[in-house]
């Protein structure tokens, strides 16, 4: 084996017990990630993108659970693992950024003592040790006066100095692969960008993978190496990120990207898709886009069309059938 | 600044439908007199909204753009009257705008929140009704469910949806259900507040086509407010950027986006991230958004700014036309007089 | 696309309703609540006897233990008190004088608390901090003490009290002890509803604060009010016992559970336990059901725990 994966994904299947019925979140979701390659995970709201999140590092919230499919870390298989051991995972080989820097950073104590309490819960420090790593990781994020402002308090930084703490705490035990869920969606444009930028150049300064998780194709398109699209709780497309963003194969990709307003030009109309994504109960069958595809046929309302390849991507759509494209 | 503007303004007076002059609004967020006292702490005071000034024409859409703590928010409640201002007026079709109820039949807000915007025990058709019972407009009965079937299927929804619940909606749809209630009594005037940040891309791409729509069949006006650039591009005719309460460059869209003066404008256009890689060679952007108790002296821009000297540190500049000679708006910037800002590459 | 056909059927299909039909711990405590209320709306066709009527005791039937006992009879199920009051009855009357006072007392608190709330939270300013330390000085009394002050206060003022203002007293004393926390939980959810996109709508709309109140902002803080409300009233009823218990309740002539646990502690060394017990076991039973309706009420509510 020449290249092994970090990070594969095979059949993942989330469900939700409710006094309705077993909902399905998410639908054999299969995706992988090699060492140092930033994927995008890009979705409207509903398509499962930040489940598919929180499920690889082992955070879903009950009574949502992992009901089939399986999740490989370095070729370990870490989907059935216990709380503790994913706690041992958590922090040292999976690093999480959240949305709200608020919710991942503890009010009470200092932003020092916990990178510190990070770094020493996975790595064999000494406490002067861990404080000066603390220190030089603050430094790298662009805090300014790391060596002061290490004992200062979350609500005493801004929201994008908060953010940049909040890499620094991810990566504080040289993580193999970063899961960022909307790391900039709460932030201002001019403060999204400097983020963006830097969660990008230090991870690919310690070789570590990311999964960025967010709704912004901007973002996605600057940042990431491959993309997969996500709607009603499956993958439509993936692949390389010039390729989906600007030759997609699925017809909601190719919805979605015209439907983004342009900052360069002027238009009369924004290209919209009709109707809406259908919820977790009403999924239809076939394809779950079909109601809405404009270029939907018998087979699709049929059945349910996999990951086919599409030039240089993969699209989970009939009309890439090498019978229909012949 | 008045006569400044109508003597360049190519558009009768007549013709502007809002006019704002010199709006302020201070909030005072001091500690109570008592604890100052002990304390010797001095008052703050947060200038929202610092001397702003503008005009909308009649049919047209002015968008606001700015990031957090621009005031922009703010600036949309002063203009329905939600606050009263500190200094300063609106004029509404020539007459000053304090919170009438006549005036309040022609000026509707649309708000950010599409979960908070609608009362979740009320009934939709209840929702939409409210405007038109307050005002007079119709009485309860079969004439009222009619109009507000009316209303609701003029934005996309189902007449039958009026006896149900906010909770069943969509966010998108709930953005419709907001919409029909501000149009319910026929205004002239509507101050979206950053209606679609919250919706998805192409949710937001039908709330938009919806909302231009409703401007070209009604001949309404709106003050658009938005952090987002390429969606002001998409709805604005003019556009109005706001840094720490104040407007710093103001001008008609194809100017804005085409060339634009303002080193802040620059840098938004700058730090969006871009789909397509166009080859333009990007302002490193510096530092953050400084607090708003607290703004830099003269230019509040200057600390940020690459083109910032002594005078930017001392000296607030004015609004002045952008482009000498031209009606291509305003832009409140030092460097831009002195002809020390060169033309930024497309 | 259905319209809901009625609003019974649609809260019995809504989430709450369905967390009450599974749950039977709830489902149990319902029906003895409705039961006990039932029976004490109902007393005087339910109760076997009257027992206040003088007219109908037989003194020869005094102290009969219950019937189940030897030397009891089933004329008198659960036994007769010293003068020979059917205790059955005297229960069943019991629990609808506490009942009463218990139920009345949670709606008067309930109408100023949730009124005084709404005014301070929508108000704000001085009128807001008036009452909020309003609230501090009437928390930092005991209930029991406040309780027992203007019951005293009352019959010094009103020596021969006839017996609705005895109980009008009685019922002020309680209500005044209780309408601070629905006021400062109203007052807290009003802070956060009025910030609200609905509420700036509706100021925009040109709709009167009085009617945003009451239309807008009333139906949207009453949900942690009503559970409040349910636990507190079987609070109020124990407040009542205690104070009857004590003596400073309700007259003599209209025993509530209080005053029969507290006529039947006397017998309780003679022997003669079934006096106090019986109407203990009721005020416990009426209690607990309360509580536990309460509880199920609040986790119901509670959108998190679903």
């Amino acid at each position: 084996m020449t290249h092994m994966n970090l990070l594969e994904v095979n059949n993942l299947v989330v469900e939700f017990a409710t006094r309705r019925g077993l909902l399905r979140a998410l639908d054999g979701v299969s995706l992988t990630i090699a060492p140092g390659e930033i994927l995008g995970v890009v979705g409207e709201s509903g398509a499962g993108k930040s489940l598919t999140g929180a499920a690889i590092i082992g955070l879903l919230d009950p009574p949502g659970r992992i009901t089939s499919g399986e999740i490989h870390l370095a070729g370990e298989r870490i989907d059935q693992y216990s709380e503790d051991q994913l706690r041992g995972i958590r922090g040292r080989r999976i690093g999480a950024i959240f949305q709200d820097p608020l919710a991942s950073l503890d009010p009470l104590y200092s932003i020092g003592h916990q990178l510190i309490e990070t770094i020493r819960t996975h790595l064999p420090l000494t406490a002067g040790q861990a404080r000066q790593r603390a220190i030089e990781l603050l430094e790298e994020t662009g805090i300014p006066a790391a060596a002061e402002r290490i004992n200062h308090y979350p609500h005493q930084f801004s929201g994008g100095m908060r953010q940049r703490v909040v890499i620094a705490l991810a990566l504080a035990a040289e993580p193999q692969l970063v899961i960022a869920d909307e790391p900039t969606t709460a932030l201002d444009v001019s403060i999204q960008a400097q983020v963006i930028g830097l969660l990008k150049r230090i991870c690919q300064d310690r070789g570590a993978a990311v999964m960025l998780i967010t709704h912004d194709m901007g973002v996605i398109a600057e940042t990431c190496d491959r993309v997969a699209v996500m709607y009603a709780g499956r993958i439509v497309e993936i692949g390389p990120v010039q390729q989906v963003i600007h030759s997609p194969a699925h017809p909601y990709t190719v919805g979605l990207m015209a439907s983004i307003p342009d900052l360069e030009t002027d238009l009369e109309r924004l290209a919209q898709i009709d109707g809406a994504m259908p919820r977790l109960d009403a999924i239809p069958p076939g394809c779950a886009f079909h109601p809405r595809c404009p270029r939907a046929f018998e087979r699709c309302r049929l059945e349910r069309p996999e990951l086919l390849d599409a030039n240089t991507s993969r699209a989970a759509c009939w009309l890439h059938a090498p019978e229909h494209v012949a | 600044m008045n006569a400044a503007m109508n003597a360049s303004s190519r558009i009768q007076p007549g013709e502007h439908l809002v006019q704002v002059e010199g709006l302020s609004k201070t909030f005072d967020l001091s500690a109570s007199w008592l604890s100052r006292l002990l304390s010797g702490r001095q008052a703050s005071l947060l200038h929202a909204v610092d001397d702003v000034s503008f005009t909308i024409a009649r049919g047209t859409t002015l968008a606001i753009v700015g990031e957090s703590g621009c005031g922009k928010s703010t600036l949309a409640r002063l203009l329905v009257g939600l606050h009263p201002p500190t200094k300063g007026r609106v004029l509404f079709d020539g007459t000053d705008n304090a919170l009438a109820r006549p005036l309040s039949q022609r000026i509707q807000m649309i708000f950010q929140d599409p979960y908070a915007s609608l009362d979740p025990r009320w009934m939709v058709g209840d929702i939409v009704a409210e405007p038109l019972l307050e005002h007079g407009l119709a009485s309860p009965g079969p004439e009222l469910q009619q109009r507000v079937s009316t209303l609701l299927e003029s934005v996309g929804l189902s007449g039958s949806d009026l006896s149900r619940f906010p909770h069943q909606f969509s966010g998108g749809q709930r953005q419709r259900i907001s919409i029909a209630r501000a149009l319910a009594t026929e205004p002239d005037f509507l101050v979206c507040d950053e209606p679609t940040s919250a919706l998805d891309v192409s949710v937001q791409a039908q709330v938009l086509n919806l909302m231009r729509d409703l401007q070209r069949d009604r001949g309404l006006t709106y003050l658009f407010i938005s952090h987002n650039l390429a969606v002001v591009r998409f709805v604005a005719d003019s556009v109005g950027v706001m840094y720490l309460g104040r407007l710093v460059e103001w001008a008609p869209k194809s100017r804005l986006f085409s060339r634009p003066q303002h080193p802040y404008t620059r840098m938004l256009l700058d730090a969006i991230p871009k789909l397509r890689d166009t080859g333009r060679s990007r302002t490193p952007v510096q530092g953050e958004v400084p607090d708003p108790l607290n703004p830099p002296s003269g230019c509040a821009f200057h600390p940020r700014c690459p083109l910032a000297n002594e005078r930017c540190q001392q000296e607030r500049p004015q609004l002045i036309a952008a482009e000498a000679g031209t009606d291509t708006g305003r832009v409140a910037c030092h460097a831009v007089q002195e002809g020390r800002i060169g033309f930024s590459g497309t | 696309m259905s319209q809901p056909s009625n609003p019974i059927t649609r809260w019995l299909d809504s989430d709450v309703g369905y967390s009450l039909r599974n749950s039977p711990v709830a489902m149990a405590a319902a029906v003895v609540a409705f039961v006990c209320l039932f029976c004490a709306v109902f007393a005087g066709w339910v109760a076997p006897q009257d027992p206040f009527d003088l007219a109908t005791l037989e003194l020869a039937d005094a102290r009969q233990p219950p019937s189940w006992l030897e030397g009891g009879s089933p004329k008198y199920w659960l036994g007769t008190d010293d003068q020979g009051r059917d205790i059955l009855s005297a229960v069943i009357h019991g629990a609808r004088i506490s009942l009463i006072v218990g139920l009345t007392s949670v709606a008067l608190s309930l109408l100023i608390g949730v009124a005084l709330g709404l005014l301070a939270g929508f108000l704000g300013g001085w009128i807001d901090a008036l009452l909020m330390r309003l609230c501090d000085v009437m928390l930092s009394f005991p209930a029991i003490l406040v309780a027992l002050l203007i019951a005293g206060v009352g019959r010094a003022l009103f020596p021969n009290a006839h017996t609705p203002v005895a109980f009008g007293v009685l019922i002020v004393s309680i209500t005044l002890t209780g309408w601070v926390q629905y006021a400062r939980t109203v007052r807290g959810s009003t802070l956060v509803e009025r910030d609200k996109e609905y509420v700036q709508a509706a100021r925009l709309i040109g709709v009167s604060p009085l009617r945003i109140l009451r239309r807008h902002v009333l139906p949207n803080v009453l949900g942690p009010v009503l559970v409040l409300a349910t636990i507190q009233v079987a609070t109020a009823i124990l407040t009542e016992a205690t104070l009857s218990f004590l003596g400073v309740g309700v007259p003599p002539t209209s025993p509530s559970l209080g005053t029969l646990i507290r006529v039947g502690n006397d017998y309780l060394f003679s022997g003669e336990w079934w006096i106090t017990v019986f109407p203990g076991a009721m005020l416990i039973i009426i209690a607990l059901s309360i509580n536990l309706l309460g509880d199920w009420l609040r986790d119901a509510l509670n959108p998190r725990l679903r």
